[in-house]
């Protein structure tokens, strides 16, 4: 829980990012953002490719250092207490990173090995979180026999393997096919319900802010435009009611222009080196 | 400690289930052992060699005699005879023929008069070890047709003797040294370098760098694993190697255990090395370059497949720095004299200097972030 341990900054908040900024060289990917995120939220940053969204994610789970500005995870800086945050935060990044010659079940038990999870409670904990992602038949079968969708729920699975209290989901169903979008969604909201999670996910897909998320913040060329929820964004339409309008709409109002053509955009923020697959 | 053996574990659980990544990192060197050790191993035979004799008289027929010996015996030769020197000419120049003895007419004169006699061999000297093969063969002829039909029961000339210390070693067994290092550096390679930046292209590492496993824990487990997989393929060479090239006793226990240390310390050299060159390249195409040219750069060189003497100064710098060269010299002082450690003690001493530097060098170039 943010702010109990000895070493943590008092704080009320899972995340508190103030005015940090990264830059690449000449190119800053994210400009003075700040936000925070409460406890026990859903909290989206939407926002096309390029937009600064990875960036921001990667400086909040320590793979980026800030270029400056601080942000504080469960009350952990992410520079000078970087090994704290780790070991408080689950992660999902954007590429699939299982093992594919590993089954489900030896992707789990490694990083339960890393992040140093007591060996009695190792297949209690790998078997239940199995249960919860609808894997356990699959446990013994290498990753790479699985569907994207399945793939995705084993990295889920791997991220929560040591009870963390906070998760970071990096684009969780981008590359997924609809149904298995969905599948992924109910599973979130259900594991969020019963685990008491903070979650703090990116992505560009409007239908998935809206479905998930307490409350979103639209990222756009490193800046962040407006942060509220998806009912006070579509209220803040001039001369329509909230419930026809639509998150795209939101966007191109807050932003000038719409996210279809905002996806097709090259992205140097993006990571140098990720290929998807 | 942990969470380096974890890193470990996980590397060896993916290897074991890579058997065409074990097979290929261990059968071309064993190929190459096999191809080239009996491609530049064996004696070159049924050369053939044109004899145009001008003279046909008893010194020329006993030449002649001593060549057919030799094509008859050791079949290095095989003799075609020429009436016309031109036509033997346009056949060396044309291939047909690798070499041309010609007796010249005034040959049996000179003989018996002492007056130099001279033959001449002319050779097509396009193919180097044809041409010494030849050489060096009717060389040995015309020395034996100068040896008198009568001989002092005491030879009054120095006679060289010349003792072989070791049985005969044919050049396959000359070569396992060399394959056996090749076979380690391929799975470091392959298993180690190309794995490890196609890992960090798919976004793998990302996985392992939010968990709190440390700089030198993450280091620690890439290279520990590393060099057990390049053991295993030292191991596996050395021993189907060396029944292959049918060295002596190929499984005597003390000399395996010697090999064993130093198969470890050569993979953790190598590993080293291909740790440094590839700490922060990103580009998936690159250790494959890299590995094509590190290949002829560091096998060559090393002495493993021709003497370090042979080659000219540029080429014996490298030697000097490449730890195949020591891996070699090690593994023949082994191998083939069945020597002990204290043979190859600078061996050693450079295998563990190396892998140091390399190894610590690489770590402080390792990014624990993107």
């Amino acid at each position: 829980m943010p702010g109990t341990n000895d070493r943590s900054l008092a704080t009320d908040n899972a995340i508190d990012v103030r005015d940090i900024v990264k830059t690449f060289g000449e190119f800053t990917a994210v400009d003075h953002v700040s936000f925070s995120v409460k406890v026990g939220e859903i909290f989206g940053l939407l926002g096309p490719n390029g937009a600064g969204k990875s960036t921001l994610i990667r400086m909040m789970v320590t793979l980026l250092p800030p270029s400056s500005g601080t942000a504080l995870v469960n009350g952990f800086d992410v520079v000078t207490q970087a090994d704290e945050v780790r070991r408080s935060i689950g992660v999902i990044p954007q590429a699939m990173t299982s093992d594919l010659e590993l089954s489900v079940r030896e992707n789990l038990l490694i990083f339960a090995k890393l992040y140093g999870v007591p060996r009695e409670k190792r297949s209690h904990l790998i078997h239940d979180l199995l249960e919860a992602v609808e894997l356990l038949q699959w446990a013994d079968k290498p990753v790479k026999q699985l569907s994207g969708g399945m793939r995705r729920r084993v990295e889920i699975a791997r991220g929560l393997v040591h009870q963390p209290r906070l998760f970071f989901l990096d684009e969780p169903t981008t590359g997924l096919d609809p149904v298995s979008r969905t599948a992924v969604w109910t599973m979130l909201q259900r594991i969020k319900a019963e685990r008491g999670l903070t979650v703090l996910l990116t992505t560009h897909y409007m239908d998935e802010a809206d479905k998930l998320c307490d409350r979103i913040a639209i990222v756009d060329h490193g800046h962040l435009v407006v942060l509220d929820t998806p009912e006070a964004l579509k209220a803040s339409i001039p001369g329509r009611s909230a419930e026809s309008v639509t998150l795209d709409e939101v966007f191109v109002h807050y932003t000038g222009r719409d996210l279809r053509d905002a996806l097709h955009e090259p992205s140097a923020a993006d990571s140098p080196f990720v290929l998807r697959r | 400690m942990h969470r380096t053996l974890t890193i470990v574990e996980r590397e060896l659980r993916r290897f074991r289930r890579s058997p065409m990544l074990i097979v290929m990192s261990m059968v071309f060197p064993l190929l190459q052992l096999i191809v080239l050790g009996y491609a530049f191993g064996g004696n070159v035979k049924h050369l053939r060699l044109a004899v145009v004799d001008q003279d046909h008289s008893a010194p020329a027929v006993r030449i002649r005699e001593l060549a057919g010996a030799v094509a008859a015996g050791a079949r290095t030769l095989d003799l075609v005879e020429y009436a016309d020197p031109g036509q033997a000419m346009t056949d060396l120049r044309n291939g047909a023929v690798n070499g041309i003895l010609t007796i010249p007419p005034d040959f049996s004169r000179r003989t018996l008069t002492k007056n130099q006699p001279r033959v001449a061999l002319i050779v097509d000297n396009t193919d180097t070890f044809v041409s010494a093969t030849l050489g060096a063969t009717v060389n040995a002829l015309v020395s034996a047709s100068n040896t008198p039909v009568h001989v002092d029961r005491i030879a009054p000339t120095t006679v060289l003797d010349v003792v072989e210390v070791y049985p005969y070693v044919p050049y396959i067994q000359y070569l396992l040294p060399g394959s056996i290092t090749m076979s380690i550096f391929m799975m470091v390679m392959i298993g180690g370098g190309i794995i490890f930046i196609d890992d960090k292209a798919r976004g793998l590492h990302e996985g392992y760098l939010v968990t709190p496993i440390t700089k030198l824990e993450l280091v620690a487990g890439f290279n520990l694993s590393g060099t057990i997989k390049a053991v295993m393929a030292g191991a596996v060479i050395m021993v189907i190697g060396s029944l292959i090239a049918g060295v002596p006793n190929p499984l005597d226990p003390l000399r395996m255990l010697r090999m064993m240390v130093v198969i470890t310390l050569t993979a953790f050299a190598l590993i080293s090395l291909m740790f440094l060159l590839m700490v922060r390249v990103t580009d998936p195409l690159l250790p494959r370059a890299v590995f094509g040219v590190l290949n002829t750069v560091l096998y060559f060189p090393s002495g493993a497949v021709y003497p370090q003497a042979g080659f000219p100064g540029w080429m014996q710098v490298i030697a000097a720095v490449d730890p195949f060269t020591y891996a070699v010299h090690a593994f023949k002082s082994l191998l083939l004299k069945n020597t002990g450690f204290e043979a190859i003690g600078w061996d050693v001493l450079f295998l563990l200097v190396f892998s140091t530097v390399a190894m610590t060098a690489a770590t402080a170039l390792f990014k624990r972030t993107l």
